[in-house]
């Protein structure tokens, strides 16, 4: 047992909070929502252990707001919810949008429209990917498969919201969220923040020493607001070339991929090995950004991939952006279960199976 | 940031894979029968992952934890037809006996659940779990008479190993706490036929 | 010639959009002036509210932040929390704090937040068209109460500051008025104790200010002031409505 490396077991909740405390996070705002409970429940210990502000707000719509107080003060700022709370943030995520403050959303999604119900889900895609809110604007949408990734993914999300001025989502559901699983002993103790960029040249301190200055993200006169809309669009842009993340799995050979996000890319990376075990060629291309969305990767699949078989945990929302890159290059097949329950390994085998047989 | 997954899977002679879905009362430490086993089968190196369900009630009503034990890496973290299910009241087993896996095992605590389980291709494993934690002073402690009778049964996890990881699971309590919680496993081990 | 009277040097010289006779001009100068004689203006953040006072950053010469409609108290405690040592105070209509905002004022002042407010009631939404506020007198005409606001279909006119009174986190809270010389001296001095109390960390403190809208009101600037102090205060009495000093 000597050689057992030593581990944590930890709920995703719980180990996204502390990558995001590990962040240099010292703002967090929320509002009770199942299933991401523990997250707000870490914080509310933790955060004030750490010297920073927890503030149990009244409601998501006060929390988000608390936190664009807190990005306009220069402070890493956080809020969490689940699908109706972050509907409710929505109107927040577009003022911090407009107004270029950086912020963390996690999102730990569960079954909707309406109240839905409190099984984990993948059908905040369309919400969190088209920005959500009212207004030209985008989020960088990160989505761990892992709690180990849902803890690193949280940690990166401060630098990217940093440098970019954006807000950046983590996308996961509730199973990744309140389900338990070892991370390393060393995930949280190697988590050592990026020298931080200032902000002394946008925040709102007091004008000691500089011109008063003003957030806003109002632009009435003539042009202004095209000229702001021009120059998010040239900053989302530059994200699209620079921080797209996917994985991609027998790149060379595979006949079919298997495209998939978050925790369902686990199921079906394990159907995948199963079946390369009896000679298919499958492969598996995993998002990691939902956006930007890694548009090249799968186009470049598809001119040796007869087939794609896009798995959900929704009833089909990010299968438009895969056909979109796809085109008419090659068939996308979809298979997806909603309202709470995850697919498993058998029905996808069985899908690919009878996909092959060209049913 | 790079942080190197370290791969932490100790080598087994036969890969394991074991589904268990504990599941009882509300308050009958069900969660924490179900961390316990996911705590110590990472303690001895394998791959695990828990995950709870609850009611809309707290108190009285059924929850269960889905936990899985296995030397690959696990995909999905839900369980639907178990290996093994761990009972410790009546409705849990009307719900969750139909949906073991043929050959699979159900461990019941027959202090609460009278009646017979009329699946023949299941094993069943009677444990009068409450009677042997009230004799221990204790009800509180029959998820952990279940526990030691499970180990015993499946011997996938040592009883020395669970033993150790209940310090990390009551890191604030005192001593008599864990005392107890130990005695209950060895109990429990005890009537599943293990020596004490 | 003796010079008696200038503009504060933390109102810009610009040209404001606010109609004739409208208190805003008025409430801007006064917090202008409080700031200056204080000397606060480079630890001060204020809020801009979503209303007529919502570009509010370009007439006030030190920082102000933007705030979703009603949310400005929430904006306020994220600042605030951040950086305590500075002066937080937010401007808010009555749309904004006693309709859409009512849920964030109210808590804000139920934690204490150790900031400052600032309340204009005209009893009108201003900028989108002089529609009926939840302030709005009974009986009086507005663009979504033709016929005068009847309580039966249109509900009460909501004394909030009365309202906040029973929160143990609202430490002071006043009403005041600037329809008269004598009642925008009383305002100036309001502004100034729930700056100081904030200064001396005393918490969560409130005037609120009745203030003229002649446009929607559909009165002169002279009719305006004399229905304030004919009307409006009969329903919102002027005076001290909580003093944590004396409690």
């Amino acid at each position: 047992m000597s050689k057992v490396v030593k581990r944590i077991l930890i709920t995703g909740n719980e180990a996204c909070a502390e990558g995001a405390i590990r962040a240099g996070c010292r703002f967090y705002a929320g509002y009770p929502i199942t299933p991401q409970n523990e997250l707000i429940g870490y914080m509310s210990k933790r955060m004030r252990e750490a010297g920073g502000t927890f503030i149990q707000a009244e409601s998501e719509l006060a929390a988000i707001n608390m936190v664009f107080g807190a990005a306009a003060a220069g402070e890493r700022a956080m809020t969490s919810s689940s699908g109706p709370g972050i509907s409710l943030k929505q109107e927040g995520i577009s003022y911090l949008s407009g107004c270029e403050l950086p912020a963390v959303v996690v999102n730990v999604m569960r079954g909707g429209p309406g109240l839905g119900n409190i099984a984990p889900s993948q059908s905040d895609y369309f919400q969190a990917t088209r920005g959500g809110g009212h207004g030209d604007y985008r989020t960088i949408v990160l989505a761990p498969a892992s709690v180990e990734e849902f803890a690193t993914f949280a940690f990166d999300a401060f630098d990217l919201a940093d440098k970019y001025r954006i807000v950046t989502l983590v996308l996961t559901d509730g199973a990744l969220g309140q389900m338990m699983e070892p991370v390393p002993g060393s995930l949280f103790s190697d988590m050592k923040p990026a020298k931080r960029q200032s902000k002394k040249g946008w925040i709102l301190d007091g004008c000691r020493g500089r011109k008063a200055r003003s957030i806003k993200s109002l632009f009435l006169k003539d042009g202004e607001l095209e000229e702001l809309n021009k120059k998010l669009q040239r900053k989302y842009e530059e994200i699209s070339k620079k921080e797209v993340r996917c994985e991609v799995l027998y790149e060379k050979d595979s006949e079919i991929f298997l495209i998939a996000y978050g925790i369902v890319a686990r199921i079906v990376k394990s159907c995948v090995e199963k079946m390369r075990k009896n000679g298919l060629k499958v492969g598996v291309i995993r998002p990691i950004t939902l956006w930007p969305f890694p548009n090249d990767i799968i186009s470049k699949a598809v001119s040796k991939a007869k087939s794609m078989l896009v798995v959900e945990m929704s009833e089909g929302q990010m299968v438009e952006d895969v056909r979109l890159a796809v085109g008419d290059k090659c068939k996308v097949r979809f298979y997806g279960r909603s309202g709470g329950n995850i697919p498993t390994e058998d029905e996808i085998t069985k899908i690919l199976i009878d996909s092959r047989r060209g049913k | 940031m790079a942080i190197k997954r370290k791969k932490a899977i100790v080598k087994e002679k036969t890969a394991i894979h074991e589904s268990i879905i504990a599941a009882g009362f509300g308050g009958q430490g069900i969660m924490l029968l179900g961390k316990l086993i996911g705590l110590s089968a990472m303690n001895e190196g394998k791959e695990v992952t828990w995950i709870s369900s609850y009611g809309a009630e707290v108190r009285g009503g059924t929850a269960h934890s889905m936990v899985i034990i296995s030397s690959l890496p696990i995909s999905s973290p839900t369980v639907k037809e178990p290996d093994t299910c761990i009972i410790m009241n009546v409705p849990s087993f009307i719900k969750f006996e139909k949906k073991i896996k043929k050959g699979g095992l159900i461990v019941v605590n027959s202090s609460i659940v009278k009646g017979n389980s009329k699946r023949k291709d299941i094993e069943i494993l009677k444990v009068p779990a409450t009677d042997v934690a009230k004799k221990l002073g204790n009800v509180r402690v029959a998820n952990m008479v279940m526990l030691g009778a499970y180990l015993k049964k499946r011997g996938f996890i040592s009883i020395e190993t669970a033993i150790s990881s209940l310090k990390e699971i009551f890191t604030s309590k005192d001593e008599t706490v864990i005392e107890l919680n130990k005695l209950a496993l060895k109990k429990g081990w005890e009537a599943a036929g293990g020596r004490g | 010639m003796k010079k008696v009277f200038s503009r504060s040097k933390l109102l810009k010289d610009v040209p404001t959009h606010y109609c004739p006779g409208c208190g805003h001009g008025i409430v801007h100068r006064l917090i202008a002036e409080v700031i200056e004689e204080l000397g606060i203006r480079e630890k001060t953040i204020g809020i801009a509210p979503v209303g007529c006072a919502v570009i509010a950053y370009d007439y006030w010469d030190f920082d102000v932040c933007e705030a979703a409609h009603g949310r400005t108290p929430a904006v306020a405690t994220g600042i605030k929390r951040v950086l305590p040592d500075r002066i937080v105070f937010t401007y808010q209509g009555d749309g904004d704090l006693a309709a859409i905002g009512t849920s964030e004022i109210l808590h804000t002042a139920n934690r204490g937040e150790n900031i400052s407010v600032v309340f204009v009631n005209n009893g009108v939404y201003g900028m989108t068209g002089g529609q009926m506020a939840p302030t709005t007198l009974i009986n009086q005409r507005t663009a979504t109460t033709y016929s005068g606001r009847n309580p039966k279909l249109d509900g009460y006119p909501l004394n909030i500051t009365d309202l906040l009174k029973y929160l143990n986190g609202a430490y002071y809270l006043e009403r005041c008025s600037v329809h008269s010389p004598k009642e925008v001296l009383k305002t100036k001095q309001a502004i100034k104790k729930v700056l100081q109390n904030q200064i001396e960390g005393r918490g969560f403190s409130l005037v609120e200010v009745l203030s003229m809208c002649p446009t929607y009101w559909n009165m002169s600037t002279q009719q305006a002031v004399d229905w304030i102090g004919a009307n409006v205060v009969k329903q919102y009495p002027l005076g001290i409505i909580k003093n944590g000093d004396q409690a």
